[in-house]
């Protein structure tokens, strides 16, 4: 694009104060001052007018179900859930003992299972040894497809030298072997437990990398997300912070948060997610989970991982990637 | 000569933002800048009223909207501005975009309590052009920086962390070093936290005079849609209301070509993308969105 040079103060003014009254009963049309009535003529005569059937008919494709081939696991009656293990190995080893204790029947993993951690190598044992039953996450994408960054979308250039610092590390520890493992794991899953039909996916149903927050997540919207995805529930992580809302139609949607750092608020815990059958539906509980955090930062200290997320794990607060918080969610922010 | 060609067509993939021209085209400033000329007597688009916004968000819930925004002209020269906000604030989380003028503390105050209700954010984009007054005023006008801080210290003041939005009129902007000045400029006013986004100019309405119309280059043509394709134009997720009905985006609100029908439910269809402002969006990724 070229711009002119900026004409004087003076000659600005002049032509601002024209402006100020230049539409006296004109209207603007691309580039011409036109009558008013010459806009709106040319306006309402302009695009569809559906009749009511034909406006309803409109509405009700636009939110039919989408189709979904993937195969339907369970029944269960009691799953555990979690999301984001950020190479937290000693998080997810508690997360498996401690699900284990509480009667889940399978564990399932819905991605991110590398970045910001220590030792992503001492992930998959675990994964192993649990049974856990996982997805492809943004990172998991990126790492088998041997993308450059981790598509988490960031546009802050601060935010971005902490997510690059955090890919490149586990990107050089990763074994190929792991990589590949990455690769065939499924981008979604469906899960009955009791009668609900459950979709397990990393960011939302329509975007790996789609951010589902408490605060930008209104139920309208989740609604119509379910309609066209043909479930009774949904669960997802990708975002960090765990919510659950059951909706009007007594269908639920669960961010189940993630193991692999603190949610922001200044507990050092981390979160996951149980689900029940029971008679008149599903029971949802957001599980807190305490962990060796301080063993956790010395290792990250031992593997020069940045001091900025040293801090999170030890005082529960947030120091990068805070650029995805909304409004809400990053008013209750300590950074 | 290169032939005529017709435009590539967007689909809409899903209805995620809605937008509310609710102020109309009125505004208290004339900025020589603005794509869709807004002024004190441009009442191309008339303001829209509570009742007006209700029906579309009926509408909106039955398609699963997932944001409102809402702009103008100046969203808060229109009285029933806070009740349409609180009416929003119940289904979804609300963006205001507002030249910051009619920030005083009481409003600040009631715009923060409409917030803490809701379960849903409301953030609220305040515009400028440069980072002191002799970078912005001679876009935005006379003594207009003074009263922009004075809205930002008074949105701070009642707890609101505003988004600062600034095109690339101001060229600095578009640098490192420049939106360093505007964070340093913020966190002078004891926003810990500044928060700024940086768009692109559109050469259309003022701006078309002030820094010069597209060239007829500068359009987008068939052949032309990247393999990805058209996902990432933010007509592929909007639609735009204002009193004279639906139109397919904020740009193109005085081009009677780019409206689409009288409510949601006519507007879901593809839409050519025939304008140059198309071309700016898809060159330089454009989002309105914060």
């Amino acid at each position: 694009m070229s711009y002119r040079p900026p004409k004087d103060l003076d000659e600005q003014e002049r032509q601002a104060r024209e402006k100020l009254t230049a539409h006296r009963g004109m209207a603007t049309w691309g580039e011409k001052l036109v009558p008013l009535g010459d806009f709106r003529k040319a306006a309402a005569e302009t695009g569809l007018r559906l009749s009511p059937e034909e406006r309803a008919a409109a509405l009700s494709s636009y939110t039919a179900g989408l189709g979904d081939p993937t195969p339907v696991e369970g029944p269960y009656s009691r799953i555990a859930v979690f999301g984001g293990i950020y190479n937290n190995h000693l998080a997810l080893a508690e997360l498996l003992e401690d699900a284990t204790r509480r009667g889940a029947e399978a564990i399932y993993c819905l991605g991110d299972l590398g970045g910001f951690g220590p030792s992503p190598e001492k992930v998959p044992p675990l994964l192993l040894q649990g049974g856990v039953l996982a997805i492809q996450g943004n990172y998991e994408e990126s790492l088998a497809s041997g993308r450059e960054d981790c598509n988490c979308g960031y546009t802050d250039p601060r935010d971005n030298h902490f997510a690059e610092i955090s890919y490149r590390y586990t990107e050089r520890h990763c074994s190929p072997g792991f990589k590949a493992w990455m690769g065939t794991l499924p981008r979604r899953r469906r899960v009955r437990v009791g009668r609900r039909e459950l979709l397990l996916v990393h960011g939302s149903p329509r975007r790996v990398n789609e951010f589902l927050f408490q605060s930008t997540s209104p139920v309208p919207f989740l609604e119509v997300l379910l309609d066209q995805n043909e479930c009774d529930g949904i669960l997802c992580t990708h975002t960090g912070l765990q919510w659950h809302r059951r909706l009007p139609s007594g269908r639920d949607v669960v961010n189940v948060g993630v193991i692999g750092r603190p949610a922001n608020d200044g507990n050092t815990h981390v979160w996951y997610a149980l689900l029940e059958a029971r008679e008149d539906g599903l029971a949802v509980e957001l599980v807190p989970l305490a962990y060796d955090h301080p063993g956790l930062a010395a290792e990250m200290r031992r593997e020069g991982l940045p001091e900025e997320f040293v801090e999170t794990i030890l005082t529960g607060w947030w120091t990068t990637c805070l650029e995805i918080l909304p409004a809400r969610e990053r008013a209750a922010s300590r950074f | 000569m290169q032939a005529e060609m017709n435009a590539p067509e967007v689909t809409l993939n899903s209805l995620d933002t809605l937008w509310f021209q609710v102020g109309g085209t009125v505004c208290n400033l004339a900025c020589t800048h603005c794509f869709v000329s807004c002024s004190p007597t441009n009442h191309t688009h008339e303001m829209i009223s509570l009742a007006e916004v209700s029906r579309y968000l009926d509408e909106a819930a039955r398609l699963g909207v997932r944001e409102y925004y809402f702009t103008g002209g100046e969203p808060f020269l229109n009285p029933e501005m806070e009740a349409i906000l609180e009416a929003t604030l119940a289904v979804g989380p609300a963006n205001v975009l507002t030249n910051g003028l009619l920030l005083d503390p009481g409003r600040c105050a009631r715009l923060k309590a409409l917030a803490d209700a809701s379960d849903y954010s409301l953030d609220l984009r305040v515009s400028m052009d440069g980072y002191d007054a002799a970078s912005n005023d001679p876009i935005r006008g006379a003594g207009t920086f003074e009263r922009i801080l004075e809205g930002i210290r008074n949105l701070v003041g009642a707890g609101l962390n505003p988004v600062i939005t600034v095109t690339e009129v101001c060229r600095e902007a578009a640098t490192d070093s420049g939106k360093a000045k505007f964070f340093e400029l913020l966190r002078s006013m004891g926003i810990e936290r500044p928060r700024l986004k940086v768009l692109p100019v559109f050469q259309i309405g003022a701006e078309a005079e002030r820094g010069g119309a597209y060239e007829s280059w500068q359009r987008l043509r068939e052949g032309e849609v990247p393999e990805g394709g058209l996902d990432h134009l933010q007509c592929s997720g909007c639609r735009m209301v204002t009193d004279q009905g639906v139109w397919v985006c904020p740009i193109l609100v005085n081009e009677p070509s780019g409206k689409m029908g009288e409510s949601l439910a006519d507007s879901l269809g593809a839409f050519p993308l025939d304008h140059p402002a198309c071309w700016t969006c898809h060159v330089f990724g454009v989002s309105c969105r914060t």
